[in-house]
């Protein structure tokens, strides 16, 4: 069978825009166009390349709003040959556990694969769990911040991880699925005439429904979570009150600052 | 049935010493055991680590469970994670604390998904309320929220940011029992660690002086200057991302979400404009001083002390100072 990529990639906001209101504690996805995650990107890339080496096909798979079409499409313009959106009510408010466990019923769904390629983490929910955790469904080992893919043939892949204290190179059975760091590849920008492609390519939609057979739906969406946030704080930012110095006195009085402090 | 209680520590053991997350969880653990009035166990996966199990009891431990192998001497995410599913499911703990190191946060996933309960990431507090229920603090959005999170299944697990706790040595402690368990592993995972690619030279989460440039560096020789003051304060020199995606320096010294999360007692921003991504990485730093040109840059929002000025001015000034001190006490 020709070699299959799988690319779980969600939609998130563009952290820099979007607003918190800091009485309620909500967070206004409306205030800011969303955009891929951008560790995503770098996991797609990661696996065009290895079509580009190997052959096969990738597709591309999200758990989110209708909006979410949207990084699905750019994913199909960057090499991406097929798309699936799962998005659903039922699906919403789900933590890591239910996201994970959704995302595997859907590849159970799709069927045969020979590579799952994730993100490090998401910008919004920020865990990385979702990676080992959809593994762990699955069934399959995995190796997390991969920042090197040294070889890869239709039955293993060699990669090197970066872990606390060094780089490590390890060997991986296919089936697997890995998590990749920034630092693997600098995602291409897609053709406009790739972009044009994508624009009218098909996007799946599969809702809770059509996972009905495969998994249990009370495992779905917030019924599935057994996380809850049940209060948002906001980190002080700019009440620490900072002393601002200026002029010839400054070093003088940062110097005294570091003695002062027991660094000098 | 047994009723969940006991508070578990992954003890996370890597290359022939303790990551210092453990005692710092132990310490934690320690805490949340006397508010739940219940055992704190360690759990130790490692090749000859019989003998190291006691350093844990200094932090807390009252029992330790070892689980000793050739075959665990590097992390196999496999094996390390059917050990502790089977030891968890036995045990039945009410909270199970990991480091959110690399291989914790690769790990505690597995685990969690594998007993089908709840798993916060990368927490910067753990409490408990006046109900008994434990909460699990964490930064998400980037580090634009601060998130309280309750779990309903159990056990509560959760991986802990390093260096936010305190580890600390227990007179109290000391002795306990240590519980060798037989090995029984799989015979195949799909994953062969084959070797050591490269150690990392520095290790900049274990900072105390941080020295950080960024985009406000007109060149790259001009690093230099930066190393020079980061050595004369004892530290390492800190990067934002630009500067390591121009491949001026490498990834080890980026600070921020995609790099290094540091808590230095020190940290000196040199021309950082304060983005969101690199705040994430160093905004719990002690004591925060920024240099830059711009006096609305959101860097001063965090910093205790803020200079005004073109750093090119001020770094060298600073350094001739700090050698003009030395020599004369010198
Ligand atoms: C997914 C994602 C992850 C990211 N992860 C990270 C991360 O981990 N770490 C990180 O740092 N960034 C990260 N970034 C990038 C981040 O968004 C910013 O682009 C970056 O932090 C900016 O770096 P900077 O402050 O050095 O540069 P700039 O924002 O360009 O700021 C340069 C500053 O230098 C000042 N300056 C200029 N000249 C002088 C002078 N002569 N003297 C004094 N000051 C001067 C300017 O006033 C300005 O404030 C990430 C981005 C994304 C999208
Ligand atoms: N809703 C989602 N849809 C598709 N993929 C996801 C989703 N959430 C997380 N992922 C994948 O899991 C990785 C880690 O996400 P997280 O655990 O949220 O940090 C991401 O980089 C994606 O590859």
């Amino acid at each position: 069978m020709e070699f299959h990529l799988i690319v779980p990639m969600k939609y998130v906001p563009d952290i820099e825009k979007v607003k918190f209101d800091t009485k309620t504690g909500r967070i206004d996805r409306s205030s800011a166009p969303g955009e891929t995650n951008p560790f995503d990107l770098n996991a797609l890339e990661t696996a065009v390349q290895i079509k580009e080496k190997l052959g096969g096909t990738i597709t591309v798979i999200s758990m989110g709003p209708p909006q979410a079409e949207f990084c699905l499409r750019d994913a199909l313009s960057r090499g991406a040959d097929r798309a699936i959106l799962l998005s659903d009510v039922k699906f919403a408010g789900a933590d890591t556990l239910a996201t994970s466990y959704t995302l595997a019923c859907a590849i159970k769904k799709i069927g045969y694969f020979d590579l799952i390629i994730c993100g490090e983490k998401t910008v919004d929910g920020d865990t990385g769990q979702v990676g080992p955790e959809l593994a762990e469904h699955l069934g399959i080992p995995h190796v997390a911040y991969v920042s090197e893919l040294r070889e890869v043939s239709k039955d293993k892949i060699f990669v090197v991880c970066d872990m606390e204290d060094a780089y490590y190179l390890v060997e991986v059975r296919l089936p697997a699925l890995i998590t990749v760091t920034k630092d693997i590849n600098t995602p291409r920008l897609p053709s406009l005439k790739a972009k044009l492609r994508a624009r009218k390519a098909e996007i799946e939609i599969w809702s809770a429904e059509d996972l009905s057979g495969i998994g249990d739906v009370s495992r779905f969406g917030i019924s599935g979570s057994p996380t809850s946030v049940y209060k948002v704080a906001f980190p002080e930012i700019g009440k620490k009150g900072c002393k601002i110095l200026k002029g010839e006195s400054a070093v003088e009085e940062i110097i005294g600052v570091l003695e002062k402090e027991g660094f000098l | 049935m047994r009723k969940h209680s006991d508070v578990v520590v992954f003890a996370e053991y890597h290359e022939d010493h303790f990551h210092p997350i453990t005692f710092e969880l132990l310490s934690k653990g320690r805490e949340i055991a006397d508010l739940l009035k219940t055992k704190l166990i360690g759990v130790l996966i490692g090749y000859n680590v019989k003998d190291k199990a006691s350093e844990l009891f200094h932090y807390g431990a009252q029992k330790v469970v070892v689980f000793d192998d050739k075959r665990l001497a590097l992390f196999d995410v496999i094996l390390y994670k059917h050990l502790l599913v089977n030891f968890l499911k036995k045990e039945k703990p009410e909270l199970v604390l990991m480091g959110a190191t690399r291989l914790g946060r690769s790990l505690a996933p597995r685990v969690a998904a594998a007993l089908n309960t709840g798993l916060t990431a990368d927490c910067i507090d753990i409490q408990v309320d006046a109900k008994g229920d434990i909460i699990q603090v964490r930064p998400a959005f980037t580090g634009n929220i601060i998130a309280y999170i309750k779990t309903r299944t159990r056990p509560v697990m959760a991986t802990v940011r390093y260096r936010v706790f305190k580890a600390k040595k227990l007179n109290r402690y000391g002795k306990g029992e240590i519980v060798v368990k037989s090995v029984r592993l799989p015979e195949n995972t799909g994953i062969k660690v084959l070797r050591k690619e490269r150690a990392k030279r520095i290790r900049i989460s274990d900072a105390e002086v941080i020295v950080a440039c960024g985009r406000g560096l007109k060149r790259r020789e001009d690093i230099e200057m930066i190393e020079e003051l980061a050595r004369l304060l004892g530290g390492i020199v800190g990067a934002s991302r630009p500067l390591v995606d121009e491949g001026w320096i490498s990834r080890d010294h980026q600070v921020g979400f995609s790099g290094n999360v540091v808590r230095p007692r020190l940290y000196i921003a040199c021309g950082i404009s304060g983005s969101p991504q690199h705040l994430a990485g160093m905004r719990n730093s002690k004591i925060i001083i920024a240099i830059n040109i711009d006096p609305s840059a959101p860097i001063f929002k965090v910093a205790d002390y803020g200079i005004v000025g073109d750093l090119y001015e001020i770094i060298p000034k600073l350094i001739e100072e700090i050698k003009r001190r030395r020599k004369t006490c010198g």
